[in-house]
């Protein structure tokens, strides 16, 4: 297992250095390191001068990917490329273009996100699992039906709607929790209440109905029915030996989202005033700070490749049969 | 009792609990704060980039930067038209002008004969700075924290986390040090190059002090900037220029000590995100107690504020309306400021009505819930805001929007006779009374020229109205017909809309960078705008950097424009159509290229005259060459509504001022009232979806049971 891993670690590095270019290529098609200038700048009185010191301290003033009046290796080290996008793989960020520490406020901005996405992915969890479970129980009664048609309302609607919804009902008609609003320590938890909740209501349709189909593949195998007629209750035989034999795609499907529960999300975030990592990278975008772009599709690719190097030590902890090699 | 239901029994025992404790559930705030200080709750949408007072520049940076600095001149907080006065300085700036061989003359010489002028401005004494680390000294009157040790910054997370702090006197010496950072090339001002055409000597400043760091500016001197004592500082300008005083108003010219270069200047504090961008150190009424642009931002009242007084002159009507009530009184009234980060329009309405908030603008979403127009077209309020006790309160901005032409285009620009009247056809067509009423939901006024209303030049009534776009009828101006605009377009060559060239339809293109869902309609009423000559308008959308590009070339033929005032002159509006600021020739702000030697010479003139008869003359003049020219159709100003709570006081809209915290007053206790009042929970819906799912599950549950104790039959 250990070669295998770092097999995967390695090939991670071209991936990367790929996602990096690609990163690079596409901001600089549509921003100039001018057009950066003078979005930091303001609008009002900025002249060519004023844009050429910007780009000089921020080593913007180089050329993107090769610098023809370079010789050497210096042809590749001397460009905008180089001086940025290298020092990621240690992980240092560096400055965003406005002058903020990225690593910090990256620091900052991840345990608010995690604050709402770990709670909504594990109730959400218990919540889709419970229910299927549910669904699988009441098989064929007006109750499956029921929940079937609830799910499929419940997956047509936009998660938008849920969003303001649920603010209105429970912020404004009843007043049982804030509108939006976020806080540190324990006094965050009556402002997580309601983005935890819209969060595991909005997914419990497609979430249900994904965990049904598992349950139900599995409920109609050969052990289900040595189990049953063995005598053993229905509970028994769902609790048992259905979810135990369904928790494989719902575990590996679990981990790996794991680590890009860091990351945040932008609406949720940005409704209920959440200063997680969800808008950062949007309002980087919306800034042309490229500085923050680069940081945010560095660390994504990395949790990303993460999350799928876990998903596959996952499969054999959980099934025996999966050896990596 | 098994373990789920002893932990459903836990679950509803504490939230019953908690429910008790608390009567209300949704405030968004720790409890007992508000009842205990004078606190403001408002909000932000963008976090501000910059609080360095050398580098910010727009309204959301002013926002928190004009209560923690102080420039030595503020303007009148109710004086109307904006009155300047001095804040720091002792009094207003003696001014010296002086000729091209040193000899001195008088105010009224002329800008050509006037070489130099100089400010002098002399401080008063006594202001300390606001408690900081980088002030913190030992008893032997060394500084603590300018050279931080790898023990001291350990614990280091926050500006707060600094144990000592201190302060000093303000002096000359600081506004000086300011001067000087704006030319620094760390620090990029938006103005630098601006000030280095004025401030004698600050180009050559720049050049001494490129390869410096920061902390160097100290032992460096400007030419033209001069600390004449320890309250007393000169500053030389090239030629005249009355604007300066209007300049030294602004953030831009506040004091920062040199001791705050030195202290933010330690890379372990930029590490950590303490730079001086973030962390301001002033003399103003405030001070920032927290800056998580993320979170919030909390100013705390500044200990060390100096003695300063509610006004007790304003305008005539102001003594009605309550704006004198507190005249005389120390300021500042609010003890914290909390500023939170709202970036939705909703969320925001919905907690300003529940009272969480102490004053709201109002977005299109909510304008019906908020505001009506009576049967005399006068804006009032809703019944339920009146309920509610809410406040309106309206202002003309000093902002102008326009839609321009490209006067070095071959069709739409230039100053022949065809063009001038296709221009003038487009301006009578396009409907800027509709445009208000249909997207701006009433909230602005049409433009009849540059000016916008509350600046010098700008004349109501008759004789202020664009007479080639509009007639005067019956007390009100009236906008041309279309008619008359088919007759322009018929002299211009362009009969029914045809282009001779080609016999078809002319088509014109408006450049724009709004091409979002939102803007599809505005850009469609553009069209509709101008079919009604029979144009046709091609739209031709692009994202924000290509437009600017466009711009800056010259490559755009119609497109969109906007300013706000930097300082209540029409010079601040005029220099838009001022030649030498052509944006495709000089890369000024004349967005339109327009150039007219007449308007050009008169501008100068203009420019450094001081507010009169003669002035206004000019200022007509100018007007109205503009008018005929027709370089932009004349848009709007648009009108901010704002509504405020019953328990927010002395609340007059300043434009020009960006420090008018330390006015506002807040009655705590009868908003502790209120908001509890507003805000009781409402329970029984939970019990009620609580029932139904039990009345829904049970019958399946119990069929369940029944069904798994049935034998094989």
């Amino acid at each position: 297992m250990f070669n295998y891993i770092l097999r995967r670690i390695l090939y991670a590095f071209p991936l990367l250095l790929g996602v990096n270019i690609l990163t690079f290529v596409l901001f600089f098609i549509v921003n100039s390191p001018d057009d950066m200038a003078r979005m930091q700048l303001g609008q009002k009185h900025v002249t060519e001068q004023a844009i050429d010191n910007w780009k000089l301290q921020r080593g913007y003033q180089l050329p993107l990917l090769i610098n023809q009046n370079e010789a050497g290796l210096n042809k590749i080290k001397e460009t905008i490329f180089y001086q940025k996008s290298l020092r990621l793989f240690v992980f240092d960020f560096g400055v965003s273009d406005s002058g903020r520490h990225i690593g910090a406020d990256i620091q900052q901005r991840m345990w608010p996100s995690l604050a709402v996405a770990l709670p909504s992915l594990l109730v959400g969890l218990l919540v889709n699992i419970s229910v299927a479970l549910m669904m699988v129980l009441f098989r064929q009664s007006y109750l499956e039906f029921s929940a079937i048609v609830l799910c499929i309302i419940i997956m047509s609607i936009s998660s938008l709607f849920y969003i303001i919804g649920g603010q209105f009902i429970m912020g404004k008609l009843l007043m049982l929790v804030p509108i939006s609003g976020y806080d540190t320590g324990m006094n965050a938890f009556k402002f997580l209440i309601l983005p935890v909740l819209i969060s595991v209501v909005s997914g419990v349709g497609a979430g249900a109905r994904w965990y049904r189909t598992l349950f139900l593949e599995e409920i109609e195998q050969d052990y289900v029915r040595t189990a049953r007629a063995k005598g053993l209750t229905e509970t028994q035989v769902l609790f048992s030996h259905v979810l135990k034999n369904a928790m494989i795609p719902i575990l590996t499907g679990v981990v790996v989202v794991l680590p890009l529960l860091f990351m945040g999300s932008l609406i949720t975030e940005s409704f209920f005033s959440i200063p997680g990592l969800g808008s950062y990278t949007i309002d980087a975008i919306n800034s042309q700070d490229f500085a923050i772009v680069r940081a945010m599709v560095f660390l994504g690719s990395v949790l990303y490749i993460i999350g799928l190097l876990l998903t596959d030590i996952s499969y054999t902890l959980v099934d025996p049969r999966v050896r990596l090699s | 009792m098994i373990v789920w239901q002893k932990i459903v029994f836990f679950i509803l025992f504490t939230v019953l609990l908690s429910a008790c404790n608390e009567p209300i559930l949704n405030n968004p705030y720790p409890k007992g704060l508000e009842d205990q200080q004078s606190v403001l709750y408002a909000s932000f949408s963008e976090r501000p980039k910059h609080l360095d007072p050398a580098k910010a520049y727009s309204s959301n940076e002013y926002a928190f930067i004009g209560q923690i600095y102080e420039p030595p001149f503020q303007y009148h907080f109710l004086k109307r038209p904006y009155e300047l006065e001095p804040l720091t300085a002792k009094q207003m700036p003696e001014i010296r002008y002086f000729g091209a061989l040193g000899q001195p003359l008088t105010e009224t010489s002329t800008s050509d004969e006037v070489a130099y002028s100089e400010y002098i401005i002399e401080i008063k004494s006594g202001i300390q700075f606001q408690p900081h680390p980088a002030l913190a000294i030992n008893q032997q009157g060394q500084y603590l924290y300018h050279q931080l040790s790898a023990a001291q910054l350990e614990n280091i997370q926050w500006l707060a986390d600094f144990k000592q702090t201190g302060t000093r006197e303000l002096t000359a010496a600081d506004y000086v040090q300011q001067i000087k950072r704006l030319v620094h090339p760390e620090i990029s001002s938006p103005i630098a190059e601006l000030m280095k055409h004025y401030i004698v000597g600050l180009g050559d400043y720049a050049q001494t002090i490129k390869d410096k760091p920061r902390t160097a500016l100290k032992d460096n001197d400007i030419n033209g900037v001069e600390v004449l004592d320890k309250y007393r500082y000169k500053i030389r300008i090239n030629g005249k220029y009355p604007q300066f005083i209007f300049w030294l108003a602004m953030p831009f010219f506040a004091p920062m000590p040199w001791e705050a270069d030195q202290f933010y200047a330690q890379k372990a504090l930029i590490d950590k995100n303490i730079t001086l961008d973030w962390q301001p150190l002033g003399t103003g009424p405030y001070m920032l107690e927290e800056n998580n642009p993320n979170l919030r931002m909390v100013m705390l009242k500044n200990p060390n504020f100096h003695a300063a007084f509610y006004p007790s002159e304003g305008e005539p009507e102001d003594k009605a309306n309550g704006m004198l009530d507190d005249a005389g009184k120390r300021l500042p009234f609010i003890d914290k400021a909390i500023y939170l980060l709202e970036k939705e329009t909703i969320p925001y309405w919905n907690k300003f009505l529940q009272g969480y908030y102490d004053g709201s603008g109002i977005a299109s979403d909510s304008f019906d819930q908020a505001v009506q127009f009576t049967g005399e077209g006068e804006v009032a309020l809703t019944a339920s805001m009146q309920a509610q006790g809410i406040q309106l309160q309206t202002a003309v901005n000093s902002s102008t929007f326009y839609m321009g032409f490209n006067m070095l285009d071959s069709v739409i620009g230039g100053s022949n006779e065809q063009a001038r009247k296709l221009r003038q056809a487009i301006a009578i067509a396009v409907d800027y009374e509709e445009y208000i009423s249909i997207f701006n939901n009433g909230r602005g006024v049409a433009a009849q020229g540059v000016i916008p209303p509350g600046i010098f030049g700008y004349s109501a009534g008759e004789q202020g109205i664009n007479r080639y776009v509009y007639d005067w009828h019956n007390g009100h101006a009236q906008r041309k017909s279309i008619a008359a605009a088919l007759t322009l377009m018929q002299e211009a060559g362009y009969a029914n809309g045809i282009d001779p060239l080609t016999g078809e339809s002319l088509v014109l293109y408006l450049d724009t960078a709004a091409s979002g869902p939102d803007d599809r309609a505005r850009l469609n009423w553009y069209r509709k705008q101008f079919a009604k000559l029979g144009i046709q308008l091609v739209i031709r959308a692009t994202d924000y950097n290509r437009f600017q590009q466009k711009m800056r070339d010259g490559n755009a033929q119609i497109f969109m424009w906007g300013w706000n005032a930097d300082y209540p002159d029409p010079e601040n509006f005029f220099f838009l159509l001022y030649g030498p600021n052509a944006k495709a020739v000089h890369g000024g702000e004349n967005t339109g290229n327009y150039q007219n030697m007449e308007f050009d010479r008169l501008f100068k003139q203009m420019s450094y005259m001081s507010n009169g008869t003669e002035r206004l003359a000019v200022i007509r003049k100018m007007q109205e060459i503009i008018r005929y020219d027709a370089p932009w159709v004349f848009g709007l100003h648009p009108k901010s509504f704002s509504l405020y709570h019953s328990w927010y006081h002395n609340l007059k809209p300043n434009l020009m001022a960006n420090n008018e915290l330390k006015y506002r007053r807040i009655e705590a206790q009868q908003r502790a009232q209120l908001r509890k009042q507003w805000n009781q929970p409402v329970l029984w819906p939970i019990g009620i979806i609580i029932l139904l799912m039990v009345v829904l599950i049970f019958p399946a549950v119990r069929s369940f049971q029944r069904r798994a104790k049935e034998t094989i039959k």
